[in-house]
């Protein structure tokens, strides 16, 4: 529906609407690259910046600080630290969630960036700064964000 | 040498999508929009409810306008002098669609025109569709002209909502 | 006020379908012009950015997300939208950032990445009429094309064959660029009839006398007079910068003469000192998103008179030999319409030309002076830049 019914509210007419695309997206060079071997090897990649010594996550083809490209492809270690986290009591639509859910700020030692996921198999207490995690990869993967079901802490 | 030299770009077919030879991911995004119509245009479909093209007058320089507004663009004075104009005008351009907003081949085609209406000033009119002009771009070419004379034709006053598919269309009328 | 120079300039490919994101796709072209004008990230002091409609991408914030790819990490960064004229307001809007004196480089980019859009584009073009008066007739961006078109055929009488022959030159002129969308043209072959025997879509427009969709991004490197000194010794200058804007009430204004272009003209000639345009200015890029489109901007730029252009095409005026060569690029109809680049892709044509750097494209006569102009909105929007070397 592009534009519909209009209401009489007093003396206010409203007209309703919307915007009547979707979107598909290509992940982009870099992205394809990064969400593949994460599909098929289950492991996270980043790309390193030698002139500038650093490494970004998600991965790019270019450095923001040099404007290099970068070819250099490394894989991440399995365990990453919560940088910071929050408690969702609402969905996107503000309905009450049963359980609140936690989202963390997944970052790695000596990279640049790193990945916002759902803690799982944690309780709300545990989640703090520090706290180390690992990835839970979905069994069926695809090759998207979905993969990776949602960090819990780390096993040693 | 030519520039540009060695540009970059890595293009995909459709195919390439299809077969998933690269990954993509979907977005819808969920943002409906209750637009308020406003005081000019929430007064014109008042008026199309009842059969009636509104228009306002500019005091200063005097053009009368379709659609209506509060203000004047030129002068930047309000616009608060309401008339009625008629529901006949003029074809100043028009077009044969076939296809539909997101580009949907159409089987019968439409023909948008912009009409300038009887009682505006020179020139103003605002666009909609001609219809009763023929099913097939000949027959359209040969009935629709510039400069040719239309009248609308409304909805039955008990469909009317206030919008302005209260009128369905302009169809062409005799001179 | 600063006098400024164009260093670099560069583009990706344009694609109906991108593999690259846009912040990718910025990147490569705005990595080309750096290298071009021999700087690097760290020379740049400040970015300008455009690209069309958030609506494309269903990114809100289009600007902020690009502006790593385009170069603006930490540092002062501007976006500027008029729609299709953007990719010219681009340049106008370099330009002030370098002629205010507060910055000696500037990086300009433009990026469009249209395929992510579904079902169509159109669909998010649809958004750019009235929601009240104009959606609810189920109107898509083609018709207000067509009924533009209708008119300025109406009121010179100007047969659909003489616009034909401007898809047929500018498509021709479009092999010539390195960087044309794959398809854009059936074949070097292609005749007048061609393009009036491929399908109506909005009468009179016809498929061939469309730009596609594309993806793909132009950049350019400003500098002020100091640093170009330095830097190379054939700079090409920004003479001239104009832009105007008509009103959204495009139904009551005569949609058969671009007034908002012809005012934009006079502003950057009077800027550039240019009293008679048709002697001065050697090479021109109007915007040419539709065929009738350039014929009718070459009367708003002056160029030609009104109901004239037509002719002066058929004499081949317009022509690479030509004594005025319009769209020596392709242009969107021979190059591609990666909306808010494309703009910006002809400015980079008139840099290259100036310079004689266009090779199979390069104009046969001497250029000195050449003038880059788009078009935007509901018939709306002018923005001219005139380069000089």
């Amino acid at each position: 529906m592009l534009v519909g019914k209009i209401d009489r509210v007093g003396r206010i007419r409203t007209l309703h609407g919307d915007m009547g695309v979707w979107h598909k997206y290509t992940f982009g060079l870099a992205g394809e690259r990064f969400f593949r071997a994460l599909a098929e090897k289950g492991v996270l990649l980043a790309t390193r910046c030698e002139t500038c010594r650093k490494t970004y996550l998600p991965p790019k083809i270019y450095c923001p600080t040099c404007f290099a490209e970068l070819t250099v492809w490394v894989e991440l270690p399995p365990r990453g630290y919560v940088e910071t986290y929050t408690f969702l009591y609402e969905d996107l639509e503000e309905n009450r969630l049963t359980e609140p859910v936690a989202v963390a700020f997944v970052t790695f030692p000596g990279v640049e960036g790193g990945i916002i996921h759902r803690l799982g198999e944690v309780r709300p207490e545990e989640v703090c700064s520090g706290l180390e995690v690992e990835a839970v990869l979905a069994a069926e993967r695809s090759g998207g964000l979905q993969d990776i079901l949602y960090f819990r802490p780390s096993r040693e | 040498m030519m520039k540009p030299q060695n540009a970059r770009g890595v293009p995909l077919k459709d195919e390439d999508l299809k077969v998933g030879k690269v990954l993509t991911t979907e977005w819808r995004v969920k943002a409906d929009y209750a637009w308020d119509c406003g005081i000019a245009i929430g007064r014109y479909f008042d008026g199309l409810k009842e059969g009636k093209i509104l228009a306002t007058r500019c005091r200063r320089c005097r053009r009368t306008v379709v659609p209506p507004r509060i203000f004047c663009e030129w002068c930047f004075k309000p616009m608060d002098e309401w008339v009625e104009v008629r529901d006949t005008g003029r074809v100043n351009t028009f077009s044969v669609s076939y296809f539909s907003w997101d580009m949907t081949p159409l089987e019968k085609p439409e023909v948008p025109a912009v009409v300038e209406i009887d009682g505006c000033s020179p020139g103003v009119g605002f666009m909609h569709l001609l219809g009763e002009v023929g099913d097939n771009l000949d027959e359209i070419l040969r009935r629709v002209k510039v400069g040719m004379k239309v009248r609308a034709v409304w909805k039955p006053a008990d469909q009317r909502t206030g919008a302005i598919t209260d009128i369905l269309y302009f169809k062409p009328e005799e001179e | 006020m600063e006098r400024v120079a164009v260093l670099g300039a560069g583009m990706t490919r344009f694609m109906r379908r991108a593999q690259e994101t846009g912040k990718e796709l910025a990147w490569e072209a705005a990595r080309m012009a750096l290298d071009e004008a021999g700087l690097t990230l760290k020379d740049v002091e400040c970015v300008a950015l455009v690209s069309a409609p958030d609506a494309f991408d269903g990114v809100h914030m289009k600007g902020e997300y690009l502006a790593d790819g385009a170069g603006a990490t930490r540092k002062p960064f501007m976006r500027s939208f008029v729609g299709g004229g953007s990719g010219v307001f681009a340049i106008i809007h370099g330009w002030y950032h370098v002629a205010s004196g507060h910055f000696d480089t500037c990086l300009v980019v433009a990026e469009e990445k249209m395929s992510s859009t579904m079902p169509h584009p159109q669909a998010a073009f649809n958004t750019i009429y009235d929601q009240f008066t104009e959606r609810p007739l189920g109107v898509n961006l083609l018709w207000i094309f067509a009924l533009e078109m209708n008119r300025y055929m109406q009121v010179h009488k100007i047969p659909l064959e003489t616009i034909a022959q401007v898809s047929v030159k500018n498509k021709l002129n479009g092999l010539d660029h390195p960087c044309h969308q794959e398809g854009i043209t059936p074949g070097p072959d292609l005749t007048v009839k061609d393009v009036l025997d491929s399908e109506i879509m909005v009468w009179p427009v016809h498929r061939l006398m469309v730009s596609p969709v594309t993806d793909g991004a132009a950049a350019l490197v400003l500098a002020s007079e100091r640093v170009a000194k330095r830097m190379t010794d054939k700079p090409v200058w920004i003479e001239g910068v104009g832009w105007h804007l008509d009103s959204s009430y495009w139904t009551n204004r005569d949609l058969y003469y671009p007034k908002y272009v012809e005012y934009a003209a006079r502003m950057a000639y009077r800027m550039a000192g240019i009293t008679d345009p048709r002697k001065e200015i050697h090479v021109v890029e109007p915007y040419d998103p539709f065929a009738y489109k350039e014929l009718h901007h070459l009367e708003g730029l002056l160029l030609a008179d009104k109901g004239e252009a037509p002719r002066l095409l058929e004499k081949g005026v317009f022509n690479r030999d030509g004594e005025l060569p319009s769209c020596p690029s392709g242009g969107l109809l021979g190059v591609g319409n990666p909306i808010a680049a494309a703009g910006t892709m002809k400015v980079a044509e008139i840099f290259w030309q100036l310079r004689g750097e266009a090779g199979a494209r390069q104009v046969a006569r001497p250029v000195k002076r050449g003038l880059a102009q788009a078009w935007g909105d509901l018939m709306q929007v002018g923005t001219v830049v005139v380069l000089g070397r």
